[in-house]
């Protein structure tokens, strides 16, 4: 063998599924040509919704921002090519509830002119100035987690990166779009990997690769000859890919459930990510493109560059997916992964994979058998949870419970279901309890929120009777002490009508 | 024999200024009991209890004076919650008091009102912005969904709408793939 293992630390559990990554890796990344119309929701990442930065009619240049982050945990979209915003509306989106969301909707011109590209002098600026420009550069975490990336850069004073992890595991079934960016572009994820260590002032930087990528480790290799990042090889066990799991691969710590990797100063980033960084500093590209698997029931399963936006139809017809029976899309892969629920959705920062599934494929589910309590899902589960148990309260509905027994540290991996020999769907049972728990804190908080504002009414109320009162009872005073001025005056004007008769009589008197 | 009973009276002294002091420095104001029944109940603030307010329904249950079943928006959820909170036995929603319905927020139709600010007057939580003559709109994000503001309208123009599902209200209910076979075509 090529590459050499060297000291890895095994974690618990994992699965070992068939990878079928072999069909798509024949041949080199395609280019899809501009589509007829680009659709881009505005949430293609965790956090806020982008603010829209333009309207109906408008003309944009390929790069220039269109949408822009809302607060931090936000992240820009930009317009993959040049071309006019046609229409601003709710559209279906890769997303499980199958629910609209809203969309720019971007007519091409063909010239796919770009806005002035500048490269960033990345060497000569501090990290904070580099984090400030790169809230405006679109990228998020391109392995399917899209957390905005310069949230990940950003460090507290109490922190310090150590040991800066790139993540090459990709280790889900069917996918490979990491794995043919690397083997073509070894040299953008380096140069990357580079930016983003001097950022996050990292000591070390280290690459985890798995085993199944020969090729992949070679490119890198080579690309980074000349550097101190340390390329390491790791064994092919699912999920190997996750961030904690990696970090315990690579180096044998521990992360604690409590805490993150940044908090033992490890950061991990996804090789895709690194390359969008290095492409938007070096060559001031935000992110408008991402590299998508197509793979299953298509003729030529293969790896595309796409831009944002297009439609997925596109990207079918182009990899000849309709001469087969499919009956349905899954987005990411057969662990994670779920149904699209319709084929007219764009083409997402979060698609790395779309497999045509058919039933030969994916068989049906066979009937569910209740849980015999043999245990074989603990032994699998990497994150050392009792599936069992959680399986049994999420069912019941006992989500303290299941709260109780760490249902949030679930990474909802599958291995659980995977092992399964009575075909229970756990990891659905997980997600169902996770967004049931999720639901009832939202109504906890609406429900104090209401608790104040009514509390503050009260007493607002109250102080409005009180001041009422009050007012009235001034009002009360001011008669009185009216009443009693016009008495006097009353007098007064007695005593000088008095004072006059007298004097007119005076007067009167001497006269006479 | 003597250092032993000094040793005692001083830890007998000292342990009643600690008791002393938390007693004071911990002090709870008001009646626990009411808070936590009202932590339970929906903070509808819509009476239909019988009560004026949820704080008020919570004061009586816990003076023993009102039973566990009267408020429809907490349903038969909130009824059971109730009763093992106060140790009784679980009894379902009294529908003498309503019947729980989906949640909704209200909605004034904008064209037709009149600005007459009986709606503002009604509504216990602040949720509709406007002033005399002026137009009136209801910051749904606030609204709890009472319904004490539709009785007032003189014009009717005031309605209530379910809310419904959008991606980000949206909670996981679908079946996942038989992944066993994955790869054996
Ligand atoms: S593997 Fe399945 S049957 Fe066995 S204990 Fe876990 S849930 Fe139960
Ligand atoms: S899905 Fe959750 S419970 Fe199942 S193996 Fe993965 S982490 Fe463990
Ligand atoms: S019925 Fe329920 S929500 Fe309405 S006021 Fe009474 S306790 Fe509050
Ligand atoms: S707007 Fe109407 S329904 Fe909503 S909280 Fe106010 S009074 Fe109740």
């Amino acid at each position: 063998m090529l590459m050499q293992i060297k000291k890895i630390f095994k974690f618990n559990g994992g699965v070992h599924p068939d990878g079928n990554k072999a069909e798509s890796t024949h041949l080199p990344i395609a280019r899809l040509p501009i589509p007829k119309k680009l659709v881009l929701p505005l949430r293609q990442h965790v956090g806020n919704i982008a603010k829209l930065k333009v309207k109906i009619g408008d003309h944009v240049l390929k790069g220039q921002m269109i949408a822009e982050a809302d607060g931090n945990i936000s992240a820009s979209i930009h317009a993959p090519t040049s071309g006019k915003i046609i229409k601003i509306s709710e559209e279906v989106v890769p997303h499980p509830s199958g629910l609209p969301d809203f969309c720019l909707t971007l007519e091409p011109d063909f010239k796919d002119q770009w806005i002035e590209k500048k490269s960033i002098q990345w060497k000569k600026l501090d990290s904070a100035t580099l984090i400030q420009t790169l809230t405006h550069s679109g990228i998020v975490g391109l392995g399917g987690a899209v957390f905005p990336t310069h949230m990940k850069l950003k460090i507290n004073k109490t922190q310090s990166i150590n040991t800066l992890v790139i993540n090459a595991a990709e280790c889900e079934p069917f996918i490979t779009c990491d794995d043919m960016l690397i083997r073509e572009r070894a040299d953008e994820i380096i140069q990357g990997a580079l930016i983003t260590q001097s950022i996050l002032n990292a000591k070390h930087c280290m690459i985890g690769i798995e085993d199944n990528k020969i090729e992949a480790f070679q490119s890198l290799t080579k690309a980074a000859k000349k550097t101190s990042i340390e390329i390491k090889v790791v064994p092919t066990i699912y999920p190997s890919g996750d961030a904690k799991r990696l970090i315990y691969l690579l180096m044998g710590i521990e992360v604690p459930k409590e805490k993150r990797s940044i908090d033992l100063g490890i950061q991990v980033f996804n090789v895709a990510t690194v390359a969008a960084i290095y492409r938007y500093i070096e060559l001031g590209e935000p992110s408008i493109n991402r590299i998508v698997t197509v793979t299953g029931n298509v003729k030529t399963p293969q790896n595309y560059e796409v831009l944002f936006g297009t439609p997925l139809p596109e990207l079918i017809k182009n990899a000849d997916g309709k001469e087969t029976k499919i009956d349905k899309f899954i987005m990411g892969g057969p662990m994670m992964g779920f149904d699209l629920p319709s084929i007219n959705v764009p083409v997402t920062k979060a698609m790395n994979c779309v497999i045509g599934s058919s039933p030969e494929l994916f068989l049906p589910p066979k009937p569910v058998m209740p849980c015999i309590r043999c245990a074989r899902c603990a032994d699998a589960c990497p994150v050392y949870l009792q599936p069992q148990e959680l399986y049994w309260f999420s069912k019941s509905s006992q989500l303290e419970k299941a709260i109780d027994y760490n249902l949030f540290d679930c990474i909802e991996c599958g291995c659980c279901t995977y092992v399964c020999p009575s075909n229970i769907p756990l990891v659905q049972f997980y997600r169902y309890a996770k967004s049931e728990i999720i639901a009832e804190e939202k109504a906890k908080e609406a429900a104090n929120t209401a608790r104040e504002r009514n509390e503050f009414r009260l007493s607002r109320i109250e102080r409005e009777k009180k001041e009422r009162a009050e007012r009235n009872a001034q009002k009360a005073l001011g008669a009185q002490e009216k009443q009693a001025t016009d008495e006097k005056k009353l007098a007064i004007s007695d005593a000088i009508k008095r004072v006059k008769k007298n004097q007119q009589e005076n007067i009167k008197n001497k006269n006479e | 024999m003597i250092t032993a009973l000094l040793v005692m009276i001083l830890l007998a002294i000292l342990l009643g200024l600690v008791l002393g002091y938390s007693a004071i420095k911990f002090k709870v104001d008001g009646d626990p009991m009411v808070a936590r029944i009202d932590a339970i109940l929906p903070q509808t603030q819509c009476g239909q209890c019988g009560y004026p307010g949820c704080k008020p329904y919570a004061t009586a249950i816990a003076k023993g004076e009102a039973d566990i079943n009267q408020c429809p928006p907490g349903g038969d959820a909130g009824a059971k919650a109730l009763a093992e909170l106060m140790g009784v036995e679980f009894k379902p929603l009294n529908e003498e008091h309503g019947i729980q319905k989906p949640k909704s927020v209200a909605l004034i139709d904008e064209s037709t009102c009149i600005g007459c600010t009986l709606c503002i007057q009604a509504c216990p939580v602040d949720a509709i912005l406007g002033a005399a003559k002026q137009m009136h709109t209801i910051i749904s994000s606030e609204c709890t969904g009472c319904e004490l503001c539709l009785p007032p309208c003189p014009v009717d123009c005031i309605t209530m709408e379910p809310i419904l599902e959008s991606s980000e209200t949206w909670k996981w209910k679908y079946p996942i793939y038989n992944i066993e076979k994955i790869g054996k075509v």
